[in-house]
């Protein structure tokens, strides 16, 4: 039993919610949510495997890979959410027909 | 001893599979953000308990502290066009939606449930602590200029992966600004005289507590991307307390603070590929100038790029007014 | 002993955080939970501070701590007022359906 196992697991568990969320979920916010849950798990059983007993230290590459996850996770959620106002105004005005004009 | 934390470990972990469901049971959307906000920082509090500070510190501040931000600038958003900014919560929420079929539920259940189970299999059996990278990367730390092993592995090692996650933000910001063109723009709420006392005297601090982070990533953890989160803060305090207002004229620096990162972190491998060597080999003695170099620039990048992430609009680029179908700009 | 005084310290702050916490389970209002948690959060958070300076072990990391516990407790200060101002402004519109 060691802290790398039980976080391991937690992050399973945590990704199975999440995909669970994004198959199942209506609403467009909660189901970005639920696919950032699943990105969570995956890099919580990253670090996990990056563990070593105390002794030794981490290993850093996995830590660098998640620390990109991380940065890319939030630039995919930044893009989702400018799509998901857009499609809400749109359904809000839905007299008003989208053109897209040239710049 | 070592029995106690690892309770703590536990009580840790069901914790956050909780939140993580709570977050999406739970029906107020505010809430759920809430939860969200909990859940990364339970997340990062379980990483530090794994021995990855810097992976916590990011997680902290850029999956928690931005996401949070942008979630909650989405969701004020909603309201404002559905015009439910200031009812109840249960009830401002839009009409339920078609329930999913019960067996689409279920099957999906299932199909997850076996996932779960057969990663949890693989999980345990594979030899955790097996051996990784670690002794690779600790004989080339002398050569990397910096004394910090998860610094130099994405500024030295794997340096391609940070420059290509420099771009994606890029790419990022250049989306968000697209998309948010024919938005209507929302009016951002009124932040109060507290706030905006609490914004003047925070945001020294925080310069200067984002900049230490960066430097301190050179030998302890930290770096560019948690140090730039720090100052993208910095740049949402300064947006919300209309400190700073984005005005058409600030178009071209704007554009220019967000290629910086990615044009000194090429400009650098080019002119070390030029010397002769392969690209992001860096001259003995010049790596630690250089790593700091783009560091340091990929921070300003990185902040200019999650603050202008949050704020959505290109400056001066006028909304197509919600009743006429006349083109932006 | 200092080591002891550090552990007492925070001992007692998690007592008044778990104080806050019943609070903010049992009281009935927002403006009660909101004051219950802003007070004993302070308070605990004061005291799970100084423990933890009892404990470091150089300048340097008391320097750091003083700078968190500023920064914390002016942060939260300010989202107990921002939380209550926002709910006086719509408290009328919130309790008329």
């Amino acid at each position: 039993m060691t802290p790398a196992l039980i976080y391991g697991l937690t992050g399973i568990v945590v990704f199975g919610i999440g995909l669970f969320g994004a198959l199942c979920v209506r609403d467009r916010l909660r189901r970005l949510l639920a696919l950032n849950l699943c990105g969570m798990g995956a890099a919580f059983v990253l670090v996990a495997g990056a563990w070593r007993m105390p002794p030794d230290s981490a290993d850093p590459v996995p830590h660098a890979l998640v620390i990109t996850g991380i940065v890319v996770l939030v630039s995919a959620t930044a893009v989702a959410l400018a799509l998901i106002r857009r499609l809400h105004t749109l359904e809000s005005a839905p007299e008003e027909i989208p053109e897209d004009t040239p710049e | 001893m070592t029995d106690l934390l690892l309770l703590f470990d536990m009580l840790l972990g069901l914790l956050i599979i909780g939140l993580a469901v709570a977050a999406l049971r739970v029906r107020d959307l505010f809430a759920m953000v809430v939860m969200f906000v909990t859940f990364g920082l339970m997340t990062a509090l379980a990483w530090v308990r794994l021995a990855a500070p810097d992976v916590a510190l990011a997680e902290a501040a850029i999956g928690t502290g931005v996401t949070g931000a942008l979630l909650l600038k989405t969701l004020y958003h909603l309201r404002r066009v559905s015009g439910t900014l200031h009812l109840p919560e249960a009830l401002s929420e839009r009409p339920p939606d078609p329930q999913v079929p019960r067996a689409v539920i279920a099957a999906n259940a299932v199909m997850c449930g076996l996932v779960v189970i057969g990663l949890a299999a693989a999980f345990v059996t594979a030899p955790l602590g097996g051996p990784g990278f670690d002794a690779a990367v600790a004989d080339a730390m002398p050569e990397s200029g910096v004394d910090h092993p998860v610094t130099a592995v994405l500024l030295n090692f794997r340096a391609y992966d940070t420059l290509m996650e420099v771009v994606v933000l890029l790419a990022a910001v250049i989306a968000v600004w697209l998309v948010e063109r024919s938005l209507p723009q929302s009016d951002p709420p009124v932040m109060g005289e507290v706030y905006e006392g609490f914004a003047r005297l925070v945001l020294p601090g925080a310069v200067v507590v984002g900049v230490y982070v960066l430097w301190a990533g050179a030998v302890a953890p930290g770096g560019a991307f948690q140090g730039g989160a720090v100052l993208a803060a910095v740049g949402l305090l300064l947006l919300m307390s209309h400190v700073y207002e984005p005005a058409p004229a600030h178009r071209a620096a704007a554009r220019g603070l967000f290629v910086l990162g990615v044009a000194v972190f090429t400009g650098v491998a080019l002119l070390v590929a030029w010397g002769g060597r392969a690209v992001f080999e860096y001259p003995p003695g010049l790596a630690k100038p250089l790593i700091l170099l783009i560091e340091g620039m990929v921070t300003i990048s990185i902040a200019a790029t999650l603050a202008a992430l949050f704020h959505g609009r290109e400056p001066g680029v006028q909304p197509r007014p919600a009743d006429t179908s006349e083109g932006a700009q | 002993m200092l080591e002891f005084l550090g552990v007492a310290l925070m001992g007692l702050g998690t007592v008044f955080f778990v104080a806050g916490t019943v609070g903010l389970l049992r009281f009935p209002d927002l403006f009660c939970r909101l004051h219950a948690l802003t007070k004993a959060d302070g308070l605990g958070l004061a005291l799970v501070c100084l423990g933890t300076i009892c404990l470091a072990s150089t300048p340097g990391e008391v320097l750091r701590i003083i700078v968190i516990w500023f920064a914390v407790a002016l942060s939260s200060a300010t989202c107990g007022h921002m939380i209550a101002r926002h709910a006086r402004a719509h408290r009328n519109d919130s309790e008329a359906p």
